[in-house]
């Protein structure tokens, strides 16, 4: 059974196409990585999810549910944590999850329950009297996640849920949504970060100006685009010009990063391979190859 | 591929299939709620002290000049026809910048509408909050004059009601303001140009017959001069028909206005 999907979705904003004729399809109980630079659509995905952004063209279905017709159905089922914070930041963290479970339509009895719940999963309990004012950026995210989930819904929605974070932070709501994903919640997750989709996801779809360019387990994508080893050459630019040009002659690909050329499948081509450190092949390289974007 | 919704239909392919739910306007409700606890103090403040200065200066300051008007103390004129000031005050001022902060700055509306709350939903709600707020506030200026002499009666049971009228359509107002308007800056127009002018010719300090024969018939166009004559009727005795004529002007101003407010918030927050 399919979660989210989505068929030929075209999404206009005046003369530029957000979305260029997007194809996604999220099984239940999955975790899929939206993978893309700025750019690439995937907050205009997210939000034709809830019905904030109306499709010009194409299909979409949430849990069973048309959109945009069906879409107050589909999002009684679903948990957003958006990009950008939302909260009531004059509310305490239990206030903020109150206002949620009414809005979520959470039965009078099961609210306090919910709360509780949601501030054990967020590991708030603590700081549920502190104003969301008074929370450093990592707790913030963290209700932010809780406040999604307050309702128990079966997809969450998470746009971007760790950008601006410290590398700690980062870890410890990985390993919350990991825990997510563990207790079969469906997830879609858009990220620029391709450390946190081959972590966490189990099929990754990479985003280029509005269409998906690559589709597929992470180890499946890094077989199929990158091969299973790189040789990453360091050196001063005339270098890595070299190491390009000698590449290329040897039908091997490249790509570069700010102080390196990462040279793929460096035993498939027909040529010596440079000296370099050699390492397994990963998203990073996929997303580069197929994008043409470096990741920031 | 099939074509999904395209603009002309986009309002309509946006809703839903329940409308104007109880849980969901609850929800909104108890949002405001929650978070008028937190700065109810200040915005009583401000909603009750202001006409309640704009009383007590006309109606003590000119009220030593000016014994009666249409045969009423001036103060009790002053007192009941500020009513639609605290209205106003409370209503399209907190309707206009509250709208904007809520969902330009702190994003709440995007938050609230990831749930199962529609637009039409988020705005009669707010709309709702902030007409009974109104109708608590309206009722000050009305209590301090009754301290300066205006005697009691059985029509003030009827204020509330009046302001909380008025103040939704005031509400939608704002709310429909902050739909088109794109920065606080640009409130300053439609105060100076549409607020000041039709509180300065509501009928609040002086009885409209004085003014020119243009600006009496414009006077009928305008919500705060019939909140004024309705209120003034309540207090001092019905009118019949003719106060039934206020109310459907208040009632069409209030249905006009949230409906623009639906129409305008859509648009801006369904892209």
């Amino acid at each position: 059974m399919l979660a989210i999907r989505m068929r030929g979705v075209v999404k206009r904003y005046g003369a530029i196409t957000a979305v260029a004729g997007l194809d996604l399809e999220v099984p239940e109980g999955t975790c899929v990585g939206l993978l893309g630079p700025n750019g690439a659509g995937k907050s205009t995905t997210m939000k034709m999810l809830t019905a904030q952004a109306i499709a010009d063209e194409g299909e979409l279905e949430v849990l069973g549910c048309r959109l945009p017709g069906e879409s107050k159905h589909a999002r009684a089922q679903l948990g957003v944590v958006p990009q950008l914070d939302n909260l009531d930041i004059r509310l305490t963290v239990e206030h903020n999850l109150l206002v949620f479970t009414h809005l979520y339509r959470v039965p009078r009895g099961d609210r306090k329950a919910a709360i509780e719940r949601a501030l054990r999963l967020a590991n708030l309990t603590e700081r549920r009297d502190a104003l969301v004012e008074e929370l450093s950026g990592g707790m913030r995210r963290r209700l932010l996640i809780a406040r999604a989930l307050v309702h128990r819904p079966r997809l969450v929605l998470m746009d971007e849920p760790t950008v601006g974070l410290d590398p700690q932070v980062r870890q410890g709501l990985w390993a919350l949504i990991d825990g997510l994903r563990a207790d079969g919640v469906t997830i879609l997750m858009s990220t620029h970060y391709i450390e946190e989709a081959e972590r966490l996801a189990d099929s990754v779809t990479i985003m280029a100006e509005g269409r998906a360019v690559a589709v597929g387990p992470p180890s499946e994508l890094i077989r199929t685009h990158a091969g299973r080893e790189a040789v990453e050459v360091y050196g001063p630019p005339p270098v890595l010009h070299e190491v390009e040009a000698a590449s290329a002659a040897a039908g091997l690909r490249t790509r570069r990063t700010g102080t390196s050329v990462a040279v793929l499948s460096p035993n498939g081509g027909n040529g010596d391979v440079p000296d370099g450190h050699r390492r397994p092949a990963n998203l990073e390289d996929v997303f580069v190859l197929l994008t043409g974007e470096e990741i920031t | 591929m099939t074509t999904a919704a395209p603009t002309a239909d986009r309002a309509a392919a946006a809703a839903h299939l329940g409308r104007l739910e109880r849980p969901a306007l609850a929800g909104v409700l108890v949002r405001e709620l929650i978070n008028f606890r937190s700065y109810w103090k200040s915005t009583t403040f401000s909603s009750t002290v202001e006409p309640t200065i704009y009383l007590l200066a006309f109606g003590l300051g000119f009220g030593s000049l000016v014994s009666t008007v249409g045969g009423l103390p001036y103060v009790e004129f002053v007192g009941t026809g500020t009513v639609a000031t605290a209205v106003l005050f409370a209503s399209a001022f907190p309707a206009m910048f509250g709208t904007l902060v809520k969902y330009q700055y702190q994003r709440t509306y995007d938050a609230i509408l990831a749930a199962p709350v529609d637009t039409e939903e988020l705005v009669t709600a707010e709309a709702v909050f902030i007409a009974v707020r109104a109708g608590v506030y309206g009722c000050v200026p009305m209590l301090v004059a009754m301290l300066f002499g205006l005697e009691p009666s059985w029509g003030m049971f009827a204020v509330p009601f009046i302001a909380a009228l008025a103040g939704f359509g005031w509400a939608g107002f704002g709310i429909t303001i902050a739909a088109f308007l794109k920065s606080f800056e640009n409130f300053s127009y439609v105060i100076s140009a549409v607020l000041t002018p039709l509180f300065l010719v509501a009928g609040t300090f002086f009885p409209i017959d004085q003014l020119p024969e243009w600006a009496q018939v414009l006077a009928q166009f305008n919500p705060l001069y019939h909140c004024v004559q309705l209120v003034r009727d309540a207090v001092f005795g019905w009118a019949g028909w003719v106060d039934l004529g206020h109310a459907a002007v208040l009632v069409a101003f209030g249905l006009l206005t949230w409906r623009l407010a639906v129409w305008g918030m859509t648009r801006k927050l369904i892209t």
